[in-house]
């Protein structure tokens, strides 16, 4: 009857498809936050697979702090290139005038600026009553309570002691004027299902997960890449051409990448498969303290 | 942590060995220090889970907000929320991602202390077993009885007790046999399947991942044994066809796709089916998918989320839901049903409350008509009452303003399955499992005021030998009916009794008629809806009626929400005789209601005033 086995995979596919018609259906203005990375490109496609033949009803909103990678940015252009599809992109200008830079500033204002702040305005300025995002709540300890659809108030804060009780697979969408709700549909994935599922269905990624020849500078204990001449360096860094990949991508000053040879996507999974600490581990911002991704979330932080 | 990977196993290898694995769903419930959050931090450490860098942040956590003197406390790798770790609770439904070499495991971890009836409902709504922590020390809790309670009234198929705790006990087999067996037996009264109970210590590790050598005398599973042996709950191709509709898809005017999940059974190109609630037939043309994607499929079974095309232009939108035709199992298309609610708002539900349903896909205006009881989660006694407070459980009837398709939850919980969202505030306030669903009218019109007919039998007036003039002499009072109305826990029963209890001092006589005791007799029948309420004032009104003509005070306490029907009681009885007191301003004091009452009983018509 059916042309092969029901996988776990194919649960996760099912349910997450599932979500993105009901966001796509309860909601006036949705809209897909789309960050380029592994986990919008599975989002990606299935928004385009739950709606084809119909394109996504929702347009794709980019924050760009300016400091993202190059590859990245050309990877997203070519993403909607290929698919036709309405990319919004947003920059927080005020941030841009006063020069806040992850470099200067650290990752606590920047993020908060040019990320938190900027998502904000895009939101408000779009009256976008649902945002649709790829996070898991596998990724962090206090994800792990987020609901799949996460009420937020006119202040786009997530309270979480207030959250709605969220029963079998009927989310409550109801949201007054100004109130909005963040949407998870790969809530229940954990990063291998992610990764199992872009080799599954050989979707094309951000060539940085795949290691490479890249020009790195050692600081603060991670390896960061110099993608462009803003990155000044430090007294005794040195910049060094090393083979490495990155398991996040964000902006690259705040990025760390890990050395490696894996330079296909099977080799990736094998690595990962093989892995010992948590993919977060090199990002810069979950670091300044514990908890601290628990406090950018209540301030509306993705 | 050990790697995901066996050493010499290859990628391939892997990849056909994760697609046979199965995954399980399942929660963790127990009250507060009863070593929850240490279970699942005992499992993710001894399934070697936890990766290293979490490790290390664990261990700087340990020393700060550790309960285990600076030692490694693996509550820590669960507790997640800032204030959880501060104040050493959880606080909400966490959920947890772990697998073995055989299975992937999806945990709700539902806290005990703080809304526990909700977050356990929760928790379950989305698993197929519990696994219920008990405290060797303390024995069954409250708690205990209400988590097996919610897990049986969720309709979960697998239950687990874990008694912790034991090295406490010093592993005394007796005291654990005592414990297994009040757990079977509270199971066996709530009508579960019968319960594994597991002695475990998950401070120590003991029969969490490894055998324990402390319990010789123990010789059943493990938690983990369990959790991979369990049969994962699938579901059954061969169930009826539920495909509710989330969203028709609608690129040009040559494609009308409906899109859906699955809830039960499965579909085939040529499969005949009918939309409901229309119950028009037609056909499946298409299981529609893109090219690129394998293209259409021939046959698709639940969970798929699926497109479909029909063969007619039939009416289909959102909320419908295309069923299989015939078969044993029908769903029911009804305005009326009766269902089991768990309440989550602090705001009680009161009976006559409005409420948006969200049942299937679809969303319609509904009224808790009636409360027929509450459950008492410690004994299992049903009370009759009108309110159900947070966290309670009761039954209800739920009348809604469109038609809606059903099946009884325990049968089809895609159809069973509800939600009831506050209009105002949005919030969810209850989880709802129907029961049945009536497919016929709600109670037909009760006879009532604008329509009442108009009597067939004349009442046999002025045939008492006493005239109404003896009477008020008598009773030294002008005979009224005095109607205290407002919501519940206004005051008016216990000011009606007080007034009572006045005019029997000043020599009166007055009877207290009140709403709810009449609704123990006279009014058994009623339920809470507005007409409902309405028609028990009319009675009411027509009892104070004849006691009036007795000569005798009728003192009316009722919520009487409706100024229409307020007005109607006092066209029945006369307006001369009527007097409403609302119950539910505030300032008002007995004194003051004492004095009105007083002066409009003694009015000049009646013989010894002034």
């Amino acid at each position: 009857m059916h042309d092969r086995r029901w996988t776990h995979l194919d649960d996760l596919e099912a349910e997450a498809i599932h979500i993105l018609r009901e966001a796509a259906a309860c909601f006036e203005r949705p809209v897909l936050m789309y960050s380029i990375g592994k986990d919008s490109t599975v989002l990606l496609h299935l928004a385009l697979k739950a709606f084809w033949p119909a394109k996504p009803p929702f347009p794709l909103l980019h924050i760009d702090t300016t400091w993202k990678f190059r590859e990245m940015i050309s990877f997203r252009d070519e993403t909607v290139r290929k698919h036709g599809l309405d990319l919004r992109v947003h920059t927080n200008a005020e941030g841009l005038r006063q020069g806040i830079s992850p470099i200067t500033h650290g990752s606590r204002v920047h993020t908060d600026v040019m990320k938190t702040q900027a998502l904000r305005q895009a939101l408000e300025a779009g009256r976008y009553d649902a945002a649709i995002g790829g996070a898991r709540r596998d990724e962090e300890r206090s994800r792990a309570k987020e609901r799949i659809f996460s009420f937020r108030d006119r202040n786009h804060r997530w309270d979480p002691r207030r959250q709605r009780p969220e029963l079998w697979n009927i989310p409550n969408t109801r949201v007054h004027d100004g109130e909005s709700m963040r949407v998870f549909p790969l809530s229940n994935w954990t990063e291998l299902d992610v990764w199992l599922y872009i080799l599954q269905h050989r979707l094309p990624v951000v060539p940085l997960y795949l290691a490479k020849l890249r020009p790195v500078v050692e600081r603060d204990g991670l390896l960061i890449m110099r993608d462009d001449d803003r990155l000044d360096l430090r007294a005794g860094e040195r910049v060094q051409e090393r083979v490495v990949r990155f398991r996040t991508l964000g902006c690259y000053p705040l990025s760390g990448a890990v050395e490696s040879s894996a330079d296909t996507l099977e080799k990736v999974l094998e690595e990962m498969l093989r892995a010992r600490t948590s993919e977060r581990q090199g990002r810069v911002i979950d670091h300044d303290q514990s908890g601290s991704m628990e406090e950018k979330k209540r301030e509306g932080y993705f | 942590m050990s790697s995901m990977l066996n050493d010499d196993e290859t990628l391939g290898a892997f990849l056909d060995r994760y697609r046979s694995m199965e995954l399980l769903r399942f929660l963790t419930c127990g009250s507060v220090d009863d070593g929850k959050s240490t279970l699942i931090g005992r499992l993710l450490h001894d399934t070697d889970r936890v990766y290293d860098d979490h490790r290390k942040a664990l261990e700087e956590d340990s020393k700060i907000h550790g309960t285990q003197g600076g030692k490694i406390d693996l509550a820590l790798l669960v507790d997640g929320l800032k204030a959880e770790r501060e104040q050493g609770i959880t606080i909400d439904v966490a959920w947890r991602y772990f697998s073995t070499a055989r299975r992937s495991f999806i945990i709700a971890d539902c806290p005990g202390h703080e809304q526990y009836t909700r977050n356990m409902a929760t928790g379950a709504s989305h698993c197929q077993l519990a696994i219920t922590l008990i405290d060797a020390r303390h024995g069954m809790t409250r708690q205990t009885r209400r988590h097996a309670f919610i897990a049986a009234l969720l309709g979960l198929p697998q239950m687990v007790a874990a008694v912790n705790k034991m090295d406490l006990v010093d592993w005394d087999e007796a005291r654990f046999r005592a414990l297994e067996r009040d757990f079977l037996a509270w199971c066996a009264r709530l009508g579960t399947p019968e319960p594994t109970v597991v002695p475990i210590s998950a401070l120590h590790g003991d029969c969490i991942v490894h055998p324990s050598a402390h319990a010789p005398w123990y010789h059943g599973p493990t938690i983990l044994q369990l959790l991979e042996s369990v049969p994962v709950m699938t579901p059954s191709i061969d169930a009826p066809l539920r495909l509710p509709v989330q969203h028709v898809i609608r690129p040009s005017l040559d494609f009308r796709g409906f899109a859906g999940q699955i809830e039960s059974g499965s579909v085939a190109v040529g499969d005949r089916v009918q939309v409901l609630p229309s119950g028009r037939q037609t056909r499946i043309a298409r299981i529609a998918r893109d090219g690129t994607d394998g293209g259409d499929l021939q046959s698709a079974a639940a969970p798929s989320s699926v497109l479909v095309t029909l063969t007619d232009e039939v009416d289909c939108s959102r909320g419908d839901v295309i069923a299989c035709v015939g078969g044993a199992q029908q769903p029911v298309v009804c305005t009326s049903i009766e269902a089991d609610l768990v309440w989550m708002d602090e705001t009680p539900l009161m009976a006559g409350a409005s409420f948006l349903m969200r049942i299937g896909t679809r969303t319609v205006a509904a009224t808790v008509v009636r409360i027929r009881h509450v459950v008492d989660v410690d004994t299992l006694a049903q009370h009759a009452r009108d309110s159900l407070e947070w966290n309670e459980i009761g039954r209800v009837d739920i009348v809604t303003q469109q038609p809606i398709v059903v099946e009884p939850y325990r049968q089809m919980r895609s159809l069973g399955a509800l939600i009831l969202i506050d209009r105002v505030t949005h919030a969810t306030a209850a989880a709802g499992m129907v029961r049945s669903g009536d497919p016929h009218e709600p109670n037909p019109r009760r006879a009532h005021w604008a329509t009442r007919p108009a009597p067939t039998i004349e009442p046999p007036a002025g045939q008492s030998a006493i005239e109404s003039v003896e009477r008020a002499v008598r009773w030294r009072q002008r005979p009224a009916a005095i109607l205290l109305f407002g919501p519940p826990k206004s005051g008016k029963t216990r000011r009606a009794f007080a007034l009572e209890r006045h005019l029997w001092q000043q020599g009166h006589a007055a009877v207290v008629l009140d709403g709810q005791a009449l609704r123990g007799g006279l009014s058994r029948d009623l339920t809470f809806s507005d007409e409902d309420r309405s028609e028990n004032l009319r009675r009411a009104a027509e009892v104070a009626r004849l006691l009036l003509d007795q000569g005798i005070v009728a003192i009316l306490s009722m919520v009487a929400p409706q100024p229409a029907a307020r007005d109607l009681a006092r066209d029945l009885i006369g307006a001369d005789r009527f007097l409403a007191v609302d119950c539910s301003e505030a300032g008002a004091d007995d004194a003051a209601l004492f004095r009105d009452v007083e002066s409009f009983i003694q009015s000049d018509r009646t013989p010894g005033a002034g």
